[in-house]
Order: C-alpha cells, then sequence, then structure tokens
C-alpha cells in the first residue's frame, strides 16, 4: 500500500504552522525582507535557498524573535509574535555564527537550554549524551569551543539546538562546515529526527543537494522575496522562472520567439536554424519573447543525426569528467553554447567523443520548459 | 643568540637602580634604631611597633581600606552599567552627549572634581566623613571601570546573548550566565583599577574627608609636613610589602588557573 503523501500545503483545511503576513523588514532604507507572504506547515523540512544577503538569515532571525517585522504579520501555531520576546517561544535557532559559549564545555554548551528548563540533572545528563552521540562529538564533551575543529564546533551548535527538542527548529547552514560523508550522514539524521519528533525544521543551505534531498518544500529566494516554493521535484523540473531554473541545478537556457504549434510552441532561437519545439500549458502570444530551459541531462549527445524533432549539430568545445557523469559543451552555429550530460557508464578509453568533434544534441518535445523570464 | 653586552647590563642595572633604589631605601631607613631619619643608627624594629599603638595611623589605614573596598565596588556596578548602556543602546537622544560626560572627569583636574563635591556636600548638608569619601571615590574611579569595561564590551559577539535568549534565559539571566562570565576579566581589572586609584587617591579625599575620617595618604602626607619620621618609613614598607604580597599572589593564582586549564585540556584530549 502506497504511503499517503506528505503535501498539508495542498489541503485547503490544514492549519499553517508558521505564517507570514505581508511581512516586510527593512534596515534604515534596506529593504531585506520585501512583503513577504508565505505559509509553513507541521512537521515540514522548509529549506531556504537564494544567493548571499537574500535574507534567508533575516527570515529566521524574525521567527527567533531577535528581529520585528517593519510592516506585517507573524504568526506561530495561530498565535501573532508580535511583542513576543526570544525566550517565550518555543524555537530554537541555531546560528550561522553558532555562538558557541566560550567559557562552557561542549557538554555545557548543549546542557546549557536544558537547564533553564529546570529539567533533572540525571534526565539532562542522559539528553546531552544522546545529543552528543548523534552528533559524534562523544570524545570532546569536556573541551572548549576554541579547542575543537571548525566543524565540530558546527555540530555543537546543531546539537545545543536539538537538545530542548523544540516544536520549531530554525537552522542556519547547520551543515555547511561538514566533510561530504559526514554531511549526508547528518542529513540523515536530522530526516530521522524529523520523522520520530515530528519537528518542524526550516533549514537555511547554500547546497542544493541538500535541499533536494533533506527538505519536503523548497523555497528560492531573491532579494528579500520568495521567487518559488515547491517540493524539490517541482522546482527541479517546473521552475517558473529562469532565476530558479538557473539557481537551481545546472540547465541551458535559450532565448527566443513563440510561434503557436500542435500542443506547445515552436521556438525561433537563432537566424536560419530550424526552431525548437516545446509543449507546454502556459499560453504564449504569436512572437513573444520566451525562454527554453533545458537540463543538460536531458539533452541526449551522439554522432549520427538522431530522429528527434529537436535535434541541432555542434561543435564539442569542452568536455567535463565528473567522475560518473560527463558533461560536454557544445557550440551551436550562431555562438549559443548547450551543456549535454551523458552518464559514463563505460570506461573512459571506449567512449568515442572528444574535443573538436562535430556532434548532434537532441531533446524530446517535453524535455524543454517554457518561460517568459 | 647574542651576547649579553657590557651595555646591556649598564642599562639594566641603571634602570632598575632609578625605579627600585629610592623604595630600597626607604626600606633600609624603616629599621633604623635613630629617630633621626638620615643618620644609620643600627637595625632595629622599634618604629613598626610604635606604628601598631599609632590608633591615628591605624584608624586611617582602617578608613582606607573601607572605603577602597566598597567604592570601587559600586563603581564596577555603575560603571558596568554605564558601559552596558554606551555599547549596547545604540543611538538615543542625547547619547553622545552622554557618553561625552561619563568621560569627563577622565580628564577633568582632580581638584575641580574634589571642589565640585565639597561644594555639592556643603549645599546638601552632608557632614563630612567616610560617606562622603566613598561617594566622591566612587563618582571618579566609575569613569575608569566603564573605560575598561566598553573597551571589552565592543568586541563582544551579541549573538551569544541572543543564543541565551534562544535557548531560554531571560535578558537578566543571559546576562549573568553569559556576558559577565565572559567579560569578568575586564570587570576585575575595572574593579582593581577603582580599588588602587581609591587606596593612592590624595587630593579628592582632602577635599571631601573630615574631621571625623581620614585616609592613610592624608594622614601621611600631612605627617610629612612636619618631618619625615622613621614611623613613616615603617608604613610605607609594610604597604610596599603588602602590595608585593598582592601581586605575587595575584600571578601565581593566575598561573594556577593556566596551570589547571593546560590540564584540564589535555585530559580531554586523552579521554
Ligand atoms: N542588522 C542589519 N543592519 C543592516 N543590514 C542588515 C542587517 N542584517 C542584515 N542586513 C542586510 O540584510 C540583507 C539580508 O541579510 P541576511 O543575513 O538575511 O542574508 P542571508 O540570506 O542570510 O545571506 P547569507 O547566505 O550570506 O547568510 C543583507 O544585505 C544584509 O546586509
Ligand atoms: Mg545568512
Amino acid at each position: 500500500m502506497a504511503e499517503p503523501v506528505f503535501a498539508p500545503w495542498a489541503d485547503p483545511n490544514e492549519k499553517p504552522l508558521i505564517q507570514f503576513k505581508g511581512v516586510t523588514k527593512r534596515f534604515g532604507d534596506f529593504v531585506a525582507i520585501d512583503n513577504l507572504t508565505q505559509d509553513i506547515f507541521a512537521q515540514e523540512f522548509f529549506a531556504l535557498l537564494g544567493p548571499s544577503g537574500c535574507g534567508k538569515t533575516t527570515m529566521m532571525r524574525m521567527l527567533a524573535g531577535f528581529e520585528t517585522p517593519t510592516e506585517g504579520q507573524i504568526l506561530i501555531a495561530g498565535q501573532d509574535m508580535a511583542g513576543v520576546p526570544p525566550n517565550k517561544r518555543a524555537v530554537n535557532m541555531m546560528f550561522q555564527s553558532y555562538a558557541l559559549f566560550p567559557h562552557l564545555s561542549v557538554a555545557e554548551n548543549i546542557a546549557f537550554g536544558l537547564k533553564r528548563e529546570g529539567m533533572p540533572k540525571g534526565n539532562i545528563d542522559d539528553r546531552v549524551k544522546e545529543m552528543l552521540r548523534l552528533t559524534r562529538l562523544e570524545r570532546f564533551a569536556q573541551r572548549k569551543p576554541h579547542q575543537i575543529s571548525g566543524g565540530q564546533r558546527q555540530r555543537v551548535a546543531l546539537a545545543r539546538s536539538l537538545a530542548k527538542a523544540p516544536k520549531l527548529l530554525l537552522l542556519d547552514e547547520p551543515l555547511g562546515a561538514l566533510d561530504a560523508k559526514l554531511r549526508q550522514q547528518t542529513q540523515f539524521e536530522l530526516m530521522d529526527i524529523q520523522e520520530k519528533t515530528g519537528t518542524t525544521f526550516v533549514i537555511v543551505t547554500h547546497d542544493q543537494e541538500e535541499a533536494m534531498t533533506v527538505a519536503s518544500r523548497v523555497a528560492v529566494m531573491d532579494e528579500g522575496r520568495i521567487m518559488q516554493v515547491a517540493t524539490p521535484a517541482e522546482i527541479y523540473e517546473q521552475p517558473n522562472s529562469v532565476y530558479v531554473a538557473d539557481f537551481i541545478g545546472d540547465v541551458n537556457i535559450i532565448e527566443g520567439t513563440a510561434t503557436p504549434e500542435g500542443k506547445g510552441y515552436d521556438v525561433a532561437w537563432a537566424e536560419g536554424q530550424r526552431p525548437f519545439h516545446a509543449e507546454t500549458d502556459k499560453s504564449f502570444s504569436k512572437d513573444q519573447r520566451c525562454f527554453l530551459a533545458m537540463r543538460p541531462e536531458k539533452v541526449a549527445i551522439s554522432t549520427d543525426e538522431p530522429e528527434a524533432r529537436n535535434r541541432v549539430q555542434g561543435k564539442i568545445i569542452d568536455i567535463a569528467y565528473l567522475g560518473n557523469l560527463s558533461t560536454y559543451h557544445v557550440e551551436l552555429p550562431g555562438g549559443t553554447m548547450m551543456k549535454a550530460q551523458t552518464a559514463n557508464t563505460r570506461r573512459l578509453s571506449r567512449r568515442a567523443l572528444t574535443w573538436e568533434d562535430q556532434v548532434w544534441l537532441s531533446w524530446t518535445d517535453t524535455a524543454a520548459v517554457m518561460l517568459e523570464g | 643568540m647574542k651576547r649579553f653586552s657590557a651595555f646591556n647590563a649598564v642599562s639594566l642595572t641603571l634602570g632598575f637602580a632609578f625605579l627600585y633604589l629610592p623604595m630600597l631605601i626607604l626600606v633600609i631607613y624603616s629599621f633604623n634604631s635613630s629617630k633621626l631619619v638620615t643618620v644609620w643608627a643600627g637595625f632595629s624594629t622599634r618604629w613598626y611597633g610604635e606604628l601598631l599603638q599609632n590608633e591615628a595611623f591605624l584608624d586611617a589605614a582602617w578608613v582606607t581600606i573601607r572605603v577602597a573596598v566598597v567604592s570601587s565596588t559600586i563603581a564596577t556596578v555603575l560603571g558596568t552599567m554605564a558601559a552596558l548602556v554606551l555599547v549596547r543602546a545604540g543611538r538615543f537622544a542625547g547619547r553622545t552627549l552622554f557618553s561625552g560626560m561619563i568621560y569627563a572627569p577622565l580628564v577633568m583636574p582632580e581638584v575641580i572634581t574634589g571642589l565640585s563635591l565639597l561644594l555639592l556636600f556643603i549645599g546638601i548638608g552632608l557632614d563630612r566623613g567616610v560617606l562622603t569619601i566613598i561617594l566622591a571615590h566612587t563618582t571618579f574611579s566609575m569613569c575608569y571601570v566603564s573605560v575598561v569595561v566598553s573597551s571589552r564590551l565592543v568586541s563582544f559577539d551579541r549573538s551569544l546573548e541572543e543564543a541565551a535568549l534562544d535557548l531560554g534565559c531571560t535578558p537578566f539571566q543571559a546576562f549573568r550566565l553569559v556576558t559577565l562570565p565572559i567579560i569578568a576579566p575586564a570587570v576585575i581589572s575595572g574593579w582593581l583599577l577603582a580599588f588602587t586609584l581609591s587606596l593612592d587617591d590624595l587630593v579628592i579625599a582632602s577635599f571631601t574627608a573630615g574631621p571625623s575620617a581620614t585616609t592613610l595618604p592624608i594622614k601621611i602626607f600631612s605627617a610629612v609636613r612636619l618631618g619625615v619620621s622613621p614611623e613613616i618609613n615603617a608604613l610605607s614598607t609594610i604597604m610596599i610589602g603588602i602590595v608585593t604580597v598582592g601581586v605575587i599572589t595575584a600571578s601565581l593564582i593566575s598561573k594556577r588557573a593556566t596551570l589547571r586549564q593546560q590540564a584540564e585540556e589535555q585530559a580531554a584530549i586523552r579521554a
């Protein structure tokens, strides 16, 4: 039997845990958050993605109570948070700068919030041990923050924010300083915690793969605004703008003009070249400027001319070998560059394509997403 | 390594002689049995004995210590609070004026500070005594405390306090459990500074002391005006002794703290 899909945002009866209602935050003249309205539901793993300075930390700080919105309202569990101080919010935050207490040991740092709760000593010790084990810090329990490495410090900060098991956890780049393997393990630990305790996570990350792995929904931000909120798969396959398509993963963007044709449009992209065809539900007027967004892995590369309607010949300029994958940079007539990615199922020596080769690129009618801008 | 040249040896000797010869002479003559300060007449501890009989000196010493402890403690509390406001409060109307006024007494001639305090105490009809000296010393030494503490607070990472709040502390708990332990060295040196300032203040104390209470510096100063007595030498030697013991103890304590911390670190690494 299939598990019911977790999608509270699609259910109109579901009450959101967090509601941003027209929230604007200004620092002087600078608009850090621009009229933002967004719901986040209980038990979500909500990832904030965006370039540096787009307002991710500011959003978190408003949730934790360190900044007050200049305009608008933030509600948590239906309650207006205006005037509620940070220590009265059932929210814990992991700081981007870690903010570990330098005069306390690793164990004392983790125990800090539990002591304030008045938890009995024995329980505190157990909980601290559990957190140390989870973050693989057992050996460093008695050290001071300045006596451990950057990645270890990051894990202490994570353990400290997890210790109180709050209803809502805000993690500001929780895994950035960890090596790939430890990061992956910790991601799974977090998902596990999320599953067991039903904690709601809001997480900032610069790592798209991480967002894709852990998140129930991803929000892509730019200059204080949320550009798109959707499940990882939707964000990847159906970006709503060139910005989002370009921000998430690798993508080929081709500009052209649309002409209705069949179930979609023909897109004229270069003088004297056959137009590309893309199917879409969106409607464009004749000769409207549009963009085609195509993931490199959906573009096939071959030496012989393929059958597909969308095909174009070009010259290989560069090959990026990534181990499991190779990305070919192909120059199309008129100078447009396009990337095609193939899985390296054969050993290197067996592959036929090399620099300066003339090759054919092709893709299906549904591979490209048509965007207005 | 460079050889220890004759030039170095000479400059070192001269430097130390310059610093310590006057004190050394004072210490030696405090053991002089003669009543004449400049004539050596054999070793004796007679003047120390007489000093212990001299109620006026003992009273003055007791007043000095009480004043120093109480005024430096109050000054530390007030100075730290002022520093917090100055560093933390951001922009508010009159901030520049306030911070300027906090630092003004640092450059104000002591005579003026003393005189104005004297006028104030007379104006409000406060009898001069221990209380007025304490108030006066608090007034001028809290500026020093606030300078020392605010220079530490400037580099203090606010996010530590935010983290404490986030973990359930009230603002006061956050201050007590996080901010204060971290800035404690600055607060302690502020206290020590205030304490020493109070110990050796002569000018302000002479304006604000009354017949009921004088401090040791005033006592010594007025005694010396009638001629240096061997008793004063003995008293000064005792003060030098106390300061020396204090300094050595303080450095031993901090040395031991460092050693213990290192041991802890090592234990942590082995564990
Ligand atoms: N206290 C402040 N005063 C003035 N400007 C601020 C303040 N805090 C943040 N900003 C500005 O607001 C914008 C958003 O900052 P924020 O810290 O939210 O970025 P971010 O998305 O978390 O970036 P990063 O990925 O680099 O952490 C930035 O341009 C920043 O300079
Ligand atoms: Mg940030």
